[in-house]
């Protein structure tokens, strides 16, 4: 459980927790709202509900009119329940839509329409023209100076400055954005808090992240997933044949009464409530709920999904393919051994490379001078007082290292290290070679130490593998989900680092080449894909996997090609993301065999009381010894009203997951919401009915 | 139950499973795209028969060209069968003179038996010329079986076909169902049948002495037909004498075997395998009743091994006998109890080693009560329909057992072909709930189950339904309806409830005791059964083309197995609960307040 | 459209040819040559002549035969050329009429046997043309058909037992007596 600590480190100033009073007032206020009939239409089981609502309204009024074809009261009751039904589903949907709208309104803040330096070229010293935010279009350059709010979503051309990117991602520390690199992308509605930066603006009005990310929290852009289709047509489905087999009950009861030459047909308002409470309305209610709830989870996590779309295909992913910096080690390698050249002290060793290390402020460089001093008790030297040069790190030489007295040491990797010696004339032992090959193939990073032209010895650094991430993967692979690990290391470390972090399989010496072909040849097999990525040269990758999740921190290019952007900017996200997707799909696939496996105890409640004028064996199927036919109708549809508003907790939070195969969830879930399902009702109902019984409403 | 009644459903379903495997295999290689040693055995006939029609065999159909052709065959074949009705007094093969079948019978019967329903309206020996029944409905009971299969394997080959647009050869598939499965077999178990006493001739009906003359009263008619009325208000009758009886004949054998294997169930005469000629002893019971479910059976195995993974066959016949094995023993233990309502009199109803006991009305003596309950539940299982024992008669639980089997959509076993494709779409409707409770987009063999699937597979499993409650609706008001029952009080109802349940499941059998021969049954259930049958079978072709248009998705940990016991249990529930949350409130006012009411 | 109504056409022509035509005739040789007795009716010759099938049953009324099962054709008890049954559902009262009329017949054609009824006695079979009771159902008639004919228990009971058809294989179907042929040795009997 390790990484989800490290995942909700950041404070999400942002994000809406719990239901505050006002959160649930404006809920109760937009369920009646949503009474209108045109919201109805949208929901075919609710509509059911509503037209049902409708008529046993009417027949109250005829029974008011001394018309009626059962006891006002009765009939009053039956109506009143079934409106609260429709209010109990508007009401779970309002609920999840609040918090949504809430941060809509948080964001909606730092969407003003600003006054932008629009510049006639993409130089700092250009004409500048101040026009609205509004009007900029994509190609724009504008120059942004310290205090003042970025316009629009854009890549720095020209500058550096730390920005303050709280109002999107809840995370107070400002960053650094610069030109060039990875770290270019700026967000519309950010501050910059220092220095000055030249931006080429990269969307148009109404299309930038905010406005994206405002309509999906506000879920003005939720359109129906696939599967929330597919389940949609299912449930219109099993309505329409519990709204025919409903209807027909009426000729079947006068038959049965002409038949029998006894009792009454079954009344109207009996009828309508008998449907309403078959039909799937418990599902029916949640749907919405649950979906919103879905992307509700996303935003919480601080990941941005394009669509609903991309939400439930994180839920079907095969494949995983993860960077090892950051997600399976933590980004820094630590120095673990020093093995010295034949004939050299490891004290020695030690000594140099501490030497070496000391102006080096890389966390490798630190770990070295950490080692030497535990190791030997060595303590740190000061340069200065040694009047030592420091060689820094070069891309050309690619060695770092220390000039002082006589002595010229330097520390690399073992190639640039040999084509330093044989240059200048040595060459490096063989024995030293085969020690840093054994290194390299325990997953480690050997790094060499030379004092002028003698090889001293090797340094191993070793990757350190974040704590349980062995244990996610494990549980992936029991989900059936395959994990990939992506890195440049040789193919000995990156398969000695697999092994021990527990990958299936590994990528390495990457490229971003050899990720896209890694990803179709994935697809091929008809798979689907996720990765995440922040690099310009993810682009392509990000736009080719099923599931592409861009961190924030990342260029322009690689937001735009993924579907999703992770706030956090944290490459464990993407294991989150799988279990919200699933969850969402498990929690509609459990409601919706809870709300099926109701209706047993509902028939076992409503035939008898139906029927038994007609056939007074039938009270023989009144299990649960009913008080009275009335209250047994009474209490399965107010059982049906209320099981809404108890499962609403639910719906939002979604069922608990578990990682585990597919065989040993559905067993799991079919015991919990299948069984349970046909359990909960006959004691719920029989509740209401004492109760009903015990307020004399019986 | 006595152990002899379980030794005998045992012998059944092992029988039973041991048969169809073997079958099973040899129909996939049937109906193997891959030409195979089976498949060049009648290589030159089959090219024959194509060339003759003009028809080019290695055409691979969409699912639409392959419905339409299956469409105007069978409505061919059903106009066929209209005409040979109408037409027969003036056709060959006519020794007992029938007249011609009234329109609305004719129509009734014509889709009855096009849509391998076989619900009879009418008396075969009383009825049908022979030729009527050579040519029409022995012609019918083969191509509409046929028909069944055809589609079967265009929708298996939607599951295992991948970025394909075509679903095979619709001709191709009922000329080898036809030639390869349905012929051998019915002249195997045809002339088994002779063996047993089941008559194979073309002669008149025969005239015999009876041992014992007797005599009966009948009313005296006028000229006009009327019984004539005595002064004191009730009919003149007179006796006539009794001293010869009648037995028909006519090539009942060879139709007995097709209607049996190719769950037609249309009998050759009235009563159909009650009658000692169409099933004339315990061996030709066991024989007739194992055909029922031989190939629906085996198109379970067969589906295995098409789709290359056999468990997948043998979970979809596990789950039909989860529900199958439980019902047949429910039936049987609710005739072996007898009738209450005889309790109070002098009848000796319980089981020894002298008589079978139980509920004997409706009932032979050869076949007992276990022989009778068994065909009663296989024949309602599969959409077969035919009978060895008279269902009306039933106790009010043995008979909602075989309405319920129908009601539940003839998916267990079902119809050949339509039984098993039925199943599928019940698969497919759990396999989507299942899929939604694992977190994953639902796949069902690899293929993903999304919006367009879900359409066709609630409309396979919900048409059925509709028919049922609203046919039902429509005759328990219509004066017309309600004048064909027999019986009184809530039984009543059933015999309208089986009626319709029967016809919209394309099953065939009846609580008989409801007169169905009227313009208004007629039309009714020729409705019912033609909607039962076409639109469901060119929903599931749609379904299959969407399949095979997809690709293959291959299977994972986090996929939901579809072989495993957990499955096959989630299968039958959907199925059960399906068919009992539609059907209960109607069953309730039928069999159950018939039942209840007769504990009181 | 019209090529493919053409293909229909011939195809249902060659398949009627082949099942409906070939494979009938077919059965029918096969059945006239093999099986010709049963193909033809199995029917019981007497005198060179049918004197009935012995797969079909015959009515019998007459205190000194037999009684097979009650027959619900019309218009007449075993009419072969109407098969049918009662279909009176299990609580109709017109069945428990029915079988109350059955068992006053029975014991007023054998005052003395008060033993209950077996059921296949007092139930219509659902052909209507049953050939056959349960050998319980012969038991209870046994000493009826014996005093009215004149004959010892004994001798009936070695016909009944004679006429009587265990299960098939000791497992299939069950135990049973044919009826028809039962009574014509009945009538042998007494003649001889």
């Amino acid at each position: 459980m390790n990484y989800r600590d490290t995942a909700s480190m950041t404070t999400h100033s942002r994000v809406v927790r719990g239901f505050s009073r006002a959160l649930l007032l404006a809920a109760v206020a937009d369920a009646f709202r949503k009474l209108a009939p045109r919201q109805q239409f949208r929901n075919p089981v609710m509509f059911v509900v509503y037209v049902c609502s409708v008529l046993t309204t009417l027949l109250w009024v005829q029974a008011l009119a001394g018309h009626g074809e059962a006891p006002t009261g009765f009939i009053f009751a039956v109506s009143l329940w079934l409106w609260f039904t429709l209010l109990f589903a508007n009401f779970a949907e309002a609920i999840a839509e609040g918090r949504g709208k809430a941060q809509a309104a948080a964001l909606r803040s730092s969407r003003k329409d600003v006054v932008a330096k629009k510049l006639a070229n993409p130089s700092r010293d250009a004409f500048i023209t101040y026009v609205p935010s509004s009007e900029l279009r994509t190609g724009n350059h504008v120059l942004v100076d310290a205090g003042e709010l970025i316009p629009g979503d854009g890549e720095v051309v020209e500058g550096a400055a730390s920005v303050d990117e709280s109002a999107i991602t809840g995370e107070s520390a400002p960053v650094i954005r610069e030109s060039g690199g990875d770290r270019s992308a700026v967000t519309g509605g950010t501050r910059v808090l220092s220095d000055w930066l030249v931006v080429r603006i990269t969307s148009n009005p109404g299309e930038s992240f905010l406005d994206r990310m405002i309509a999906m929290v506000e879920g003005a852009a939720r359109r129906r997933t696939p599967n929330e289709i597919a389940l949609t047509i299912m449930l219109a489905k099993f309505t329409l044949i519990f709204l025919l087999a409903c209807a027909t009950l009426l000729p079947y009861s006068i038959y049965s009464v002409q038949a029998a030459g006894s009792g009454q047909p079954i009344t109207l308002t009996v009828l309508t409530a008998l449907l309403v409470c078959l039909i799937p309305t418990t599902i029916g209610a949640l749907l919405s709920a649950i979906g919103i709830a879905g992307m509700d989870r996303m935003i919480r996590a601080n990941v941005i999904a394009t669509s609903g779309r991309a939400v439930e295909a994180a839920g079907d992913v095969d494949v995983l393919l993860l960077d090892k910096t950051g997600t399976i080690t933590l980004g820094n390698r630590q120095a673990d051994a020093f093995h010295p050249a034949p004939g050299v002290d490891e004290r020695a060793l030690a000594e140099a490379a501490q030497l070496a290390s000391l102006a080096d402020e890389t966390p490798e460089g630190r770990s070295i001078v950490v080692l030497a001093k535990e190791r030997f008790g060595l303590r740190e030297h000061d340069l200065e007082r040694l009047h030592a040069q420091f060689v820094p790190f070069s891309a050309q030489t690619r060695m770092s290292g220390v000039d002082m007295g006589g002595q010229r040491i330097r520390k690399g990797a073992v190639d640039a290290i040999e084509r330093y010696l044989v240059a200048a004339g040595g060459h490096l032992p063989a024995a030293l070679k085969r020690a840093a090959d054994d290194i390299a193939r325990r997953g480690a990073t050997p790094l060499m130490v030379v004092d002028g032209h003698a090889p001293l010895g090797v340094i191993e650094l070793k990757d350190v593998i974040k704590g349980g991430i062995k244990e996610r993967f494990a549980e992936m692979r029991a989900m059936g989900i395959k994990t990939i690990m992506i890195t440049g290391d040789n193919p000995l470390t990156a398969a000695a680092i697999a092994a021990e972090a527990g990958v299936d399989d590994f990528l390495a010496e990457a490229t971003p080449e050899a990720k896209l072909k890694l990803i179709r040849d994935i697809q091929a097999e008809n798979r689907l894909v996720a990765m995440c990525g922040d690099g310009t040269n993810d682009a392509p990758a990000l736009a080719q996997a099923d599931v592409a999740v861009a961190m924030n921190t990342g260029t322009q290019a690689a937001k735009e090609a993924g579907n999703m952007v992770d706030l956090d900017s944290n490459p464990t996200k993407l294991i989150e993301v799988v279990e919200i997707g699933k969850q969402m799909l498990i929690t509609r696939g459990a409601l919706t065999t809870f709300s099926i496996a109701n209706d047993i105890a509902k028939y076992f409640a409503i035939i008898p009381a139906a029927f038994a004028t007609t056939y007074p064996a039938l009270n023989a199927l009144n299990v649960m010894h009913l008080a009275t036919a009335r209250s047994a109708i009474l209490s399965a549809v107010i059982f049906n009203a209320l099981i809404i508003v108890v499962l609403i907790p639910l719906a939002l939070k979604g069922v608990a997951y578990r990682a585990l195969g597919a065989g040993a969830l559905l067993r799991r879930n079919l015991l919990v919401y299948g069984l349970g399902g046909v359990a909960v009702p006959f004691v719920g109902i029989k509740l209401i009915d004492m109760l009903l019984v015990l307020l004399r409403l019986a | 139950m006595n152990a002899n009644d379980y030794l005998q459903l045992a012998l059944y379903l092992v029988a039973l499973l041991l048969l169809a495997k073997p079958l099973g295999d040899y129909m996939a290689l049937v109906f193997a795209d891959a030409p195979n040693r089976v498949t060049r055995l009648g290589a030159r006939v089959e090219r024959g028969i194509y060339r003759a029609c003009g028809i080019a065999a290695d055409e691979d159909m969409g699912w639409k060209r392959y419905a339409l052709a299956m469409l105007c065959f069978n409505m061919l074949g059903l106009l066929a069968v209209y005409a040979l009705q109408r037409l027969q007094p003036w056709l060959p093969l006519n020794p007992q003179h029938m007249a011609a079948v009234s329109p609305d019978s004719a129509v009734n019967t014509a889709i009855s038996f096009a849509t391998n329903t076989n619900w009879q309206g009418y008396g075969g020996e009383s009825t049908m010329s022979y030729l009527t029944q050579m040519l029409g409905l022995g012609v019918q009971n083969f191509l509409s079986a046929a028909t069944g299969i055809a589609i079967l394997m265009a929708v298996i080959r939607g599951f295992v076909r991948h970025s394909a647009k075509g679903l095979g050869n619709f001709w191709v598939d009922l000329v080898r169902s036809t030639l390869y499965v349905l012929l051998p077999l019915s002249l195997l178990l045809s002339i088994v049948l002779v063996s047993q006493g089941v008559v194979q001739n073309l002669r008149p009906f025969a005239e015999v002495p009876v041992v014992q003359a007797s005599s009966y009263t009948e009313a005296v008619k006028d000229e006009a037909g009327k019984p004539r009325m005595a002064a004191a208000g009730h009919e003149v009758t007179h006796a006539v004498p009794v001293a010869t009886q009648t037995l028909p004949m006519g090539p009942a054998a060879s139709q007995i075997a097709i209607k049996q294997l190719g769950t037609n169930g249309g009998g050759f005469f009235n009563v159909n395998s009650a009658h000692p000629y169409e099933n004339p002893t315990p061996l030709s019971d066991f024989l007739e009743v194992l055909a029922i479910l031989l190939i629906p059976a085996g198109l379970c195995l067969t589906f295995g091994r098409m789709v290359g993974d056999r468990r997948q066959g043998w979970a979809l016949l596990a789950a039909m006998l989860v529900i199958f094995v439980p019902l047949l023993l429910a039936c049987t233990a609710a005739e072996q109890a007898g009738n209450p309502a005889l309790h109070g009199l002098a009848v000796d109803q319980h089981a020894s080693a002298l008589q079978a006991g139980g509920n004997m009305e409706g009932k032979e003596v050869r076949f007992g009560i276990v022989g009778s309950a068994r065909w009663a539940v296989a024949t309602s299982a599969a959409s077969n329909g035919s009978v060895n024992s008279m269902h009306d008669s039933y106790t009010p639980l043995g008979g909602l057992v075989p309405m319920w089997l129908i009601q539940l959509g003839e998916v267990i076993f079902g119809g050949v072909g339509s039984g098993l494709y039925g199943m599928l779409a019940f698969a497919v409707v759990a396999v989507f709930i299942a899929g939604l409770m694992v977190g994953r987009t639902p796949e069902y063999l690899g293929k993903k189950i999304e919006a367009y699937e879900m359409k066709m597979a609630s409309l396979t499993v919900l048409l059925p339904c509709v028919l049922v409650v609203i046919g039902t609706a429509i005759a328990v008001m219509a004066p017309a309806g309600v004048a064909g029952v027999a019986n009184p009080g809530a039984h009543g109802f059933s015999e309208v409830l089986y009626a319709l349940s029967s016809a919209s499941n394309n099953n065939g059998s009846a609580f008989a005791g409801l007169s169905a021969n009227t313009p208004f049954w007629n039309v009714l259930l020729g409705v019912c059964m033609f909607l039962a049958r076409f639109p469901l079978a060119i929903a599931m072709l749609a379904l299959a083309g969407s399949l095979a248009a997809k690709r293959h998705v291959p299977a994972t940990a986090g996929t939901l197995p579809t072989h495993t016991p957990l499955f096959v249990t989630l299968l039958a529930c959907v199925v059960v609960v399906v068919g009992a949350l539609t059907f209960l409130p109607a069953l309730a006012l039928g069999p159950i307040a018939d039942y209840l009411g007769s504990m009181r | 459209m019209a090529k493919l109504l053409r293909q229909s056409l011939l195809m249902l022509l060659l398949l009627t040819a082949a099942t409906g035509v070939a494979y009938p005739l077919l059965v029918t040789g096969l059945a006239q040559g093999l099986f010709p007795a049963q193909a033809n009716g199995s029917l019981v010759l007497e005198h060179g002549g049918a004197v009935g099938s012995r797969l079909i049953g015959q009515s019998f009324t007459d205190p000194r035969y037999f009684w097979g099962r009650p027959s619900a054709t019309s218009p007449m008890p075993y009419n072969a050329a109407a098969s049918g049954g009662s279909n009176l559902g299990p609580n109709n009262p017109a069945l428990v009429a029915a079988v109350r009329q059955r068992i006053a017949a029975l014991r007023a054609a054998d005052p003395g046997n008060t033993a209950p009824v077996p059921v296949d006695l007092v139930t219509a079979s659902g052909s209507g043309l049953d050939p056959q009771i349960s050998p319980a159902a012969a038991q209870y008639q046994v000493a009826r058909v014996a005093r009215l004919r004149g004959l010892s228990p004994a001798a009936v009971q070695a016909l009944v037992r004679a006429h009587t058809a265990g299960r098939t294989w000791g497992v299939l179907g069950e135990p049973r007596v044919d009826v028809l042929e039962l009574n014509l040795a009945l009538d042998h009997l007494s003649t001889r």
